[in-house]
């Protein structure tokens, strides 16, 4: 089943087209990586399928429920209705490259917190829930401690714990290893690799060309505003068509 | 020599006063910081006919003096042959504005609020951006994020802050005593033309002031550890072994 396809999405920033149609579609189980230099797009892709910004055109479907679009007056799409929007954004939960966990909350309020008070899941289920997947993402123990007072490989595991306390149809990871120090990288990509084997769907921007490689069931890669080549990982790094592929791998594979 | 005797016989009158001090304040921050949480929202509001009128508010409250804005309130408005015509009329809320507590406790409390609402518009727009995209990405409505999220972290954020207002409003309070009222300094004020002893009189009600201030200001740093600690380094999260 699919779980998200987004058709031919436009996105501009004044007079810059970041986004120039760009498509895509995610069955149960895919892990699709989007990979390219920074400016892109691929982030600008990813924060409009869960509206964090505002395609200029485009279709998105959630879980087989296509987003209700209008035109706006500065030509941006708006969404025709908040509430539908609001509910089919808990089937996407999305991991951002700052972790943005919610500073005044513990560890675990912060993972109960959407559960309890955007699912309306009772605050039991919810604390289970929680420690359950706390525990998966192995920080289970620092369940009382104040994001702040966390490193930031396991804030991104905790960041990881609350979009799973979700339990969407698909997982969003914006650059989710770019801001972490690289010996605490390991930590983060190990747990989306169980992730990605338990056949959860998860959309991941990445720099992580061993992710890409070794975990995606399909890579795309996105060079200004278009899709320059996509497919399965073994075709896209092991038989690269596309030159600015080529040039952008060799910088990036040491 | 100090005059002893104004300790020993005036206690009473200065234990009224501070009850109508502690009252005046009390009151009148409660209701100041009631009616302030809702309106930083909307002074936070990017639509200026929403953020237009609060901001006009304050700019009146914190742009004069609060001795003005009481003489006002007390004296000014009994001018006016609408507001007699009021009183006449016994209408109970008007009434409010012929009697000095009430005027002092409304003007205390608009004051008040005021400031607070600058206090809590700064924390609320200091909310981090990530944490605002977080709580849009789950699915949170508007009002689910601004009571959970929002006005959580910004209530905390101001605390420090806030704890000055509140010593700020219980020193304003001593401006009751221009309009007739009996409070902490209206009452060293008895005392000093009772005994013409008046380095006595005010160093008694100062040192009240003195130890009511010292009071909070041990209960903000309880309040600080408890809804700060997110705030504080770690060393302060461990217990002793």
């Amino acid at each position: 089943m699919t779980q998200l396809s987004v058709e031919n999405l436009h996105k501009r920033y004044g007079d810059h087209e970041v986004l120039k149609g760009v498509s895509l579609a995610a069955e149960a189980g895919d892990v699709i990586t989007l990979i390219g230099s920074s400016g892109s797009g691929k982030s600008t892709f990813l924060r409009c399928i869960n509206f964090l910004e505002q395609p200029d055109a485009g279709r998105i479907q959630v879980a087989g429920e296509e987003i209700r679009l209008v035109a706006g007056k500065n030509g941006h799409l708006r969404v025709a209705d908040a509430k539908q929007l609001q509910r089919l954004r808990t089937r996407l939960a999305m991991v951002f490259q700052h972790f943005n966990l919610w500073a005044h909350m513990t560890v675990l309020e912060n993972v109960t917190e959407a559960p309890v008070h955007v699912l309306g899941v009772s605050r039991r289920e919810a604390r289970e829930r929680a420690l359950a997947y706390l525990d998966k993402v192995g920080i289970a123990q620092c369940r009382d401690s104040y994001p702040v007072h966390l490193s930031g490989g396991q804030q991104q595991r905790v960041a990881i714990a609350r979009a799973l306390a979700m339990e969407p149809a698909v997982l969003l990871f914006d650059e989710p290893t770019s801001a972490l120090d690289p010996e605490l990288v390991g930590d983060v990509l190990k747990v989306m690799r169980g992730l990605a084997q338990e056949g959860r769907t998860m959309i991941v921007v990445t720099h992580e060309m061993g992710f890409a490689r070794e975990v995606s069931s399909k890579v795309m890669f996105l060079h200004q505003g278009v899709v320059e080549e996509e497919g399965l990982p073994a075709e896209v790094f092991g038989n690269t068509r596309s030159e600015r592929l080529r040039q952008f791998l060799s910088g990036n594979l040491k | 020599m100090i005059e002893w005797s104004l300790f020993s016989e005036s206690w009473p009158q200065y234990a009224a006063g501070l009850w109508l001090t502690l009252q005046l304040t009390v009151f009148a921050l409660a209701a100041g910081l009631v009616c302030a949480i809702p309106l930083a929202v909307l002074r936070v509001s990017p639509n200026p006919w929403v953020h237009g009128p609060v901001w006009l508010y304050g700019y009146f409250f914190r742009g004069t003096p609060m001795l003005v804005q009481l003489l006002l309130m007390y004296y000014g408005l009994g001018q006016f042959e609408w507001m007699q015509a009021q009183w006449a009329d016994g209408n109970r809320f008007w009434l409010v504005l012929r009697d000095p507590y009430g005027c002092a406790l409304l003007t205390f409390a608009l004051n008040t609020c005021a400031y607070t609402i600058e206090i809590l518009a700064g924390a609320l727009r200091a909310t981090p951006h990530g944490e605002i995209e977080a709580a849009r990405a789950c699915g949170m409505s508007r009002f689910t994020m601004l009571r959970r999220i929002l006005l959580p972290g910004a209530l905390r954020r101001a605390l420090p802050a806030y704890s000055n207002e509140i010593i700020f409003m219980l020193h304003g309070t001593a401006i009751a005593s221009t309009i007739t009222l009996v409070d902490l300094t209206g009452a060293a004020r008895n005392a000093y033309s009772q005994f013409f002893a008046p380095f006595e009189a005010f160093v008694f009600a100062g040192l009240i002031y003195l130890a009511l201030t010292f009071a909070l200001v041990g209960l903000f740093r309880l309040a600080e550890r408890r809804w700060l600690a997110h705030l504080q380094p770690r060393k302060a999260l461990h217990k002793p072994a």
